[in-house]
């Protein structure tokens, strides 16, 4: 009795003490999610006021639209694009700078740069590769002989090309991001794991696949969660290099793009719009859960 | 387990191992017979692990020759070697089952599956681990991960083992049980071992030869017998036996022109002698040590039965060393002259 009397007698310290945090949780996290999954079911003026209860109905009616199927479709194959691309990339790099070989640093430094560039400066810059008519790979004649596209209509205006471009440029931006982590995991390998299955007999490939892959396996799921979260929300990339087009195809219109894009369908209805990004956080969750649930089981967290 | 390794000799010649200005290995030229349990021994950093590894193909020779029976095999790859290898840390696969971590070597040479396992079964029963090969390392114990290195090492048969410090991360009473099995391992495999260690309890009580080295050199290789009873330097004499040889200032007991050493159970207190002063005493239940202060650099234990009379801590002492179990070393080089 003693002990609940005095764990009753603490409620309001631990409140006070819970208090600062528990603000800055309600004001900036839990008041906007709530306030996005209202105004989801809303519709508003304009401007975005006079806003008024439509019924939940809306979010159904936003699922069963050809925009947000479409724009998930997108969204789907942008992220199967960039995903295993990126993490190839970044898995093959560091294991190529693992090596404890004179000039490694500069490799390290060069390979990891781009995570000090912001998807701002990265899309402007392959903006200027890929245009069609001053850009670098436009001037390569031979290049553009084989692949009229690049010049007529342009990478980015072609709707066949579009997002593998943008897709690109967004591999190139994360890839020092999966570099680093990937090096890291790399660098926790006992050197002794290898030598013992070097002096065993397993050559390279099979020490790779036998040794370095599995336990580096817990840094390859995260890396895979935090860039499908990121490919499902990567929005500067559509909007600087394509606008969510080419129109009429919207061959690069995201669910972000969807959402927020200047030349989105939905840009003056912050009701939908709401509603599609509550979707998009739904999604994103299950999404998450899923990875950890199936990868869960095949990673190994040590010993 | 049917063991049926092909037998192996070691041979190095002037081998040497050289990283930048630091010579780990310098010019060491050693001969281990086949079925040899030879030990490589010294203090941290004096190069018997790069030795151990330059033989094991881990390290490139910066000079000289290794030789596993009639072959050079200085650009031979670890895997054509015959080699295997244990380490301290037992490098054991932590994503795989006892029983693929056994399987592994044979696996990786593309034998079959029915006789991988076969091979793995035999092995782990030799070591006692026919419970445990459905676990993940990281469920065993220490000892029983221990045994699971071993097994992975003898499952292929080499004809050369190569062990670097496998006891080391072990308690004191499991390391003496392992000791005593891992003669028993050798005695029945019949294979050559390299067992490269610190500590020269195992070395003497497990080798059948031992290489003392220092600083990247070999000072002395011999029989444990050998290099206890006939040190070839102040060095061996000293780093060799519990506790170690008690060096006498250089004209303390004979001329000063080389230095005297006698072991501790050579060592007696008298009325006269070496004049010390008692540092400290040990009552260690079957004997008692007492550890004297001769000067600031020389210190001197003589053993005494349990139940004699114990000087007490800072009494003033005599020392005397049996005539005819005296160690000389030259003063200069320290090296045995009788």
């Amino acid at each position: 009795m003693a002990i609940k009397s005095r764990r009753l007698r603490e409620i309001p310290l631990a409140f006070a003490m819970l208090g600062p945090s528990l603000l800055v949780l309600l004001t900036f996290v839990l008041y906007p999610l709530g306030k996005a999954v209202w105004l989801g079911q809303q519709t508003c003026d304009v401007q975005g006021k006079n806003c008024k209860s439509v019924g939940w109905g809306q979010y159904t009616n936003v699922i069963k639209s050809d925009q947000f199927q479409h724009a998930l479709w997108v969204t789907v194959k942008f992220a199967m694009i960039t995903v295993p691309i990126g993490l190839v990339l970044g898995v093959g790099l560091a294991v190529l700078a693992d090596k404890q070989l004179r000039g490694m640093r500069f490799f390290r430094t060069i390979f990891s740069s781009t995570i000090a560039t912001s998807v701002a400066v990265a899309s402007l810059m392959w903006l200027f590769l890929l245009q069609p008519s001053v850009g670098v790979l436009a001037n390569l004649s031979w290049l553009h002989n084989i692949f009229p596209v690049i010049k007529e209509p342009g990478l980015l205006n072609d709707s066949g090309t579009a997002l593998w471009s943008v897709g690109i440029s967004s591999i190139w931006a994360n890839l020092g991001f999966t570099f680093i982590l990937v090096t890291a995991g790399l660098q926790s390998v006992p050197k002794e794991m290898h030598e013992s299955a070097y002096v065993d007999g397993a050559g390279g490939w099979m020490r790779f696949t036998n040794v370095t892959l599995p336990l580096i396996s817990p840094t390859l799921l995260f890396t895979t969660v935090v860039l499908t979260s990121r490919a499902f929300q990567a929005y500067g990339e559509m909007d600087l290099l394509t606008n969510g087009g080419p129109i009429p195809q919207d061959s690069t219109t995201t669910v972000t793009y969807l959402i927020y894009g200047s030349s989105s369908i939905i840009k003056n209805n912050d009701g939908l719009q709401a509603a599609v990004a509550v979707l998009l956080f739904v999604i994103l969750l299950a999404l998450s859960a899923l990875q950890f649930r199936g990868f869960g089981k095949r990673v190994h967290y040590g010993s | 387990m049917q063991y049926d390794a092909s037998v192996a000799s070691i041979r190095l010649v002037g081998v040497s191992k050289h990283f930048g200005d630091v010579k780990a290995v310098d010019n060491v030229s050693l001969d281990i017979a086949d079925r040899d349990f030879m030990i490589l021994l010294g203090p941290s950093g004096c190069g018997k692990s790069t030795l151990l590894r330059t033989i094991a193909g881990l390290e490139d020779p910066t000079a000289g020759e290794v030789w596993i029976g009639d072959k050079m095999v200085n650009d031979v790859e670890p895997k054509d070697r015959d080699v295997s290898m244990v380490f301290q840390s037992y490098a054991l696969y932590p994503h795989k089952s006892v029983q693929a971590n056994i399987e592994f070597p044979l696996k990786v040479r593309g034998v079959d599956k029915a006789e991988r396992a076969e091979a793995a079964k035999q092995a782990a029963e030799v070591l006692g681990l026919t419970p445990y090969l459905e676990r993940r390392p990281g469920a065993l114990s220490g000892g029983q991960r221990q045994r699971v290195a071993l097994a992975r090492a003898i499952v292929r048969q080499p004809a050369v083992f190569c062990m670097d410090e496998p006891l080391s991360n072990l308690d004191a009473k499991l390391r003496a049980e392992t000791r005593a099995e891992l003669v028993a391992l050798h005695h029945r495999l019949d294979a050559t071992f390299v067992y490269v260690t610190h500590d020269q309890v195992e070395a003497m009580t497990m080798g059948n030869r031992i290489a003392v080295m220092r600083d990247g050199i070999i000072e002395q290789v011999g029989t444990p017998k050998d290099v206890y009873d006939k040190p070839a330097s102040v060095f061996v004499a000293e780093f060799i036996g519990t506790p170690p040889m008690n060096i006498f200032p250089a004209g303390s007991v004979e001329a000063a022109d080389h230095l005297v050493g006698a072991r501790p159970e050579h060592t007696h207190l008298a009325t006269t002698g070496v004049a010390a002063t008692v540092a400290l005493v040990e009552h260690l239940g079957h004997e008692i040590q007492v550890v004297c202060t001769i000067d600031s650099e020389h210190r001197a234990t003589v053993r005494l039965p349990t139940g004699t009379e114990v000087p007490s801590n800072g009494s003033p002492v005599f020392l005397t060393a049996d005539e005819n179990h005296r160690h000389r070393f030259n003063v200069e080089t320290g090296l045995r002259i009788s």
